[in-house]
């Protein structure tokens, strides 16, 4: 089975591009050729029902999957034309160009400071301490936290509300200056008022990052992006702008999906 | 012999009154019109088993303590019993002989006088014998009978057992800590003795430590109980050299097999680690006596020393330390594994390596089960005995150098204990105060470490 990508995107400059990548874990085929074009100045969105393997593709752009020791990737991923997977590939750097936030909000045990500093130091981003100061505010601001934290910087990360935890995450991987954002299921853990903060969040960064979110929510999906990609039983179905596909799908799988028939 | 007798009495009746309560359970159920119990007979069955068993047992308990002395106190009422010696060891020696023969564990005696007290021996032991069948008989039927009589088709057997039950299981977790608080309350007697003998300042403080068993007991040389020498050899050796071994070691080790070994590899070699916490002190003691020790004094006279000790606190330090790994290994290995694998991703998805995300996300995380670990494996390392008693010597020495011949608390109380001197003479009471001493710093240490551990785990959940 083909996946159905509408004709009318005419986003030319991929930030990073996927051609026939197959994930298994161990004998088990997880995701099956997918091919797709994030494009460098729009939120993508993945959307589809639990174990579609939404999630496991997003973590094949920042090669997270290597951490599971019987995952393994077929195909070619390209960030930038170059391929992530080819051998000499520092992932070290590709991850700070490519950054991560997760499911549950997961600050380490440090204080807020310390937080966000933690990249820029084991990048060597900043040299002294008012530049950390000055990129710690700065991603602090970006992130819509600093008004919040400021008068408390040196309290423990984890002692802030789950939506704040959540933006000190984004702030801390906003901090390193990637260029994609990848967030897996970011608001899952959330209650509405701080996935509404996190959503508002995200739109004031689209633009400026290129930026994947897996979701479980539709209408967050048709809230925060502009392309919508459907996987189902580890295939991507479809492929287009949000609008079209939330309004005019080309698949009955994604119509089915979308009107609630499953998932 | 009658123990093992009223034993088995009391199981066989606790069997039989299970199997009857439960067939009356059993007819309960055929006669309710539901057919339902508010319990099931396998619970009314051990209730009046436990009914049984558990007050015959209490019995036994006592009877066990009192029966010798009733025994002997018929035996004295013998006309024998006039000719005995009045002097208590001959006059036990005497009976002891009776006893053995009257059941059957001696042919003969060698004291013709004992002849006279086989004969009431056995008449005595046999008399108290049936009057313990035959009181266990009563306990366990009154018993029996008390509970298989509350048996009812509406009566709650579970919740009842349950509550038994439970008792047991406190009893079981009681006996522990009364032992400790047995053991502690002895010590503090004799070590107040000793503190009665000699100023707990001079013990405490006094750097020199050469108490002599043979001397007067009645007026103790103080100076001569100066316990910092042991006290600066049992940390010099315990928690300097020993902990320079073990932490380094355990921690590199924990961090090698929580995070870079293969599970096939990991699956290895962490029981092999945890067995050597099984391996018998004394037997690091013969690799510390026969090849470290003797190696470090070749090592010295090669460095230049005129005459090196071939029992120096380097050898003991150094097999200790090893001996200690295990413990510091598997404390760091758990709390380093327990850090949530969010961490890790979180660190690795900033683009961190695994080394950085080790040293500076993992290790700082898992600090305080870490600490926790080192804490129990120095209060294990300053009561350790048989390393030291083999390859430290029992020179009380204040020294910082390695090489020298040291000396530690353990050791000493060992000496002392088994030198020369007799048991209230102050010598043999400073081993008490030197316990009393450890015991307080390993159970301070051993406390610290049990309260971090229990912070930490308040931190990830």
């Amino acid at each position: 089975m083909v996946t159905v990508v509408h004709e009318n995107l005419e986003d030319t400059d991929a930030k990073m591009s996927a051609r026939d990548v197959s994930v298994y874990y161990g004998d088990k085929k997880a995701i099956d050729e997918v091919s797709i074009d994030i494009p460098t100045r729009y939120v993508t969105a993945f959307i589809g029902p639990s174990g579609c393997g939404k999630s496991t593709f997003l973590r094949t752009l920042n090669r997270m999957n290597d951490t599971i020791p019987s995952a393994r990737v077929e195909g070619d991923i390209m960030l930038d034309g170059e391929d992530i997977y080819k051998s000499g590939m520092d992932v070290v750097q590709l991850r700070a160009r490519v950054g991560m936030v997760f499911q549950k909000p997961n600050p380490f045990p440090k204080s807020i400071y310390e937080n966000i500093a933690y990249g820029p130091k084991i990048h060597g981003l900043a040299e002294g301490k008012e530049e950390l100061d000055a990129v710690v505010e700065k991603s602090l601001r970006r992130a819509g936290l600093w008004e919040e934290v400021k008068d408390r910087l040196q309290d423990s990360g984890t002692a802030l509300s789950g939506g704040q935890q959540q933006r000190l995450c984004i702030a801390r991987a906003i901090a390193v200056d990637p260029e994609v954002i990848l967030m897996d299921e970011p608001c899952s853990a959330l209650d509405p008022i701080a996935t509404a903060k996190i959503e508002e969040l995200i739109d004031e960064l689209n633009g400026r990052y290129a930026i994947v979110i897996v979701t479980h929510s539709m209408q967050q999906a048709a809230r925060v992006s502009q392309r919508t990609a459907f996987f189902h039983l580890g295939k991507m179905v479809e492929y287009g702008r949000t609008s079209d596909i939330f309004t005019n799908p080309l698949e009955q799988r994604t119509q089915d999906y979308i009107t609630g028939r499953y998932g | 012999m009658s123990l093992t007798i009223l034993l088995l009495l009391a199981l066989g009746l606790g069997l039989a009154g299970w199997l009857a309560a439960r067939a009356r359970a059993w007819t309960f159920r055929k006669a309710s019109p539901t057919g339902r119990l508010a319990s099931l007979p396998s619970y009314h069955a051990w209730y009046v088993a436990l009914w049984i068993v558990l007050p015959v047992l209490v019995f036994i308990a006592i009877w066990s303590a009192v029966a010798p002395g009733l025994v002997t106190q018929s035996v004295l009422a013998a006309p024998a019993a006039d000719q005995l010696p009045a002097f208590g060891f001959q006059r036990q020696t005497i009976l002891n002989e009776a006893r053995a023969v009257a059941t059957g564990a001696a042919q003969g005696v060698f004291n013709p006088l004992a002849r006279e007290f086989v004969e009431p021996y056995r008449d005595a032991l046999s008399f108290y014998n049936w009057i313990g069948i035959a009181a266990t008989l009563v306990i366990a039927f009154l018993g029996g009978a008390f509970a298989f009589l509350r048996l009812k088709p509406d009566f709650t057997a579970r919740t009842r057992v349950e509550r038994i039950v439970m008792a047991i299981l406190l009893g079981a977790s009681l006996v522990a800590i009364l032992t400790t608080i047995g053991i502690f309350v002895s010590l503090v007697f004799e070590t107040l003795r000793f503190f009665g003998m000699v100023n707990p300042i001079d013990f405490l403080f006094g750097t020199h430590w050469a108490p002599d068993p043979m001397s007067n007991p009645e007026n103790p040389d103080a100076t001569r109980y100066g316990a910092i020498p042991l006290f600066w050899g049992t940390l010099f050796i315990g928690a300097i050299i020993a902990m320079i071994v073990a932490i380094p070691l355990g921690l590199m080790s924990a961090v090698y097999l929580t995070q870079y070994a293969n599970p096939r590899l990991r699956a290895w070699v962490k029981p092999t680690l945890e067995i050597l916490a099984g391996v018998p002190t004394v037997v690091y003691g013969y690799f510390a006596a026969l090849t470290i020790a003797p190696a470090i004094r070749d090592l010295a006279v090669d460095l230049g020393a005129s005459n090196p000790s071939s029992e120096s606190a380097l050898a003991a330090g150094l097999v200790m330390g090893v001996m200690i790994i295990p413990f510091v290994s598997s404390m760091a290995d758990d709390s380093i594994a327990a850090v949530p694998q969010s961490m890790r991703d979180g660190s690795l998805a900033m683009g961190a390596t695994t080394n950085e995300t080790i040293r500076r996300v993992l290790v700082p995380a898992a600090l305080p089960g870490i600490v926790a670990g080192v804490m129990l494996a120095i209060s294990r390392a300053i009561g350790e005995t048989m390393i030291v008693v083999m390859a430290a010597s029992t020179a009380a020495n204040l020294s910082a150098n390695p090489l020298d011949s040291m000396t530690t608390v353990t050791v000493q109380i060992v000496a002392m204990l088994t030198g020369e001197g007799s048991f209230d003479h102050p010598a043999t009471l400073s081993a008490f105060a030197l316990g009393f001493v450890l015991f307080m710093v390993t159970l301070g240490l051993n406390f610290i470490a049990l309260r971090v551990v229990k912070r930490f785990r308040e931190a990830y959940e």
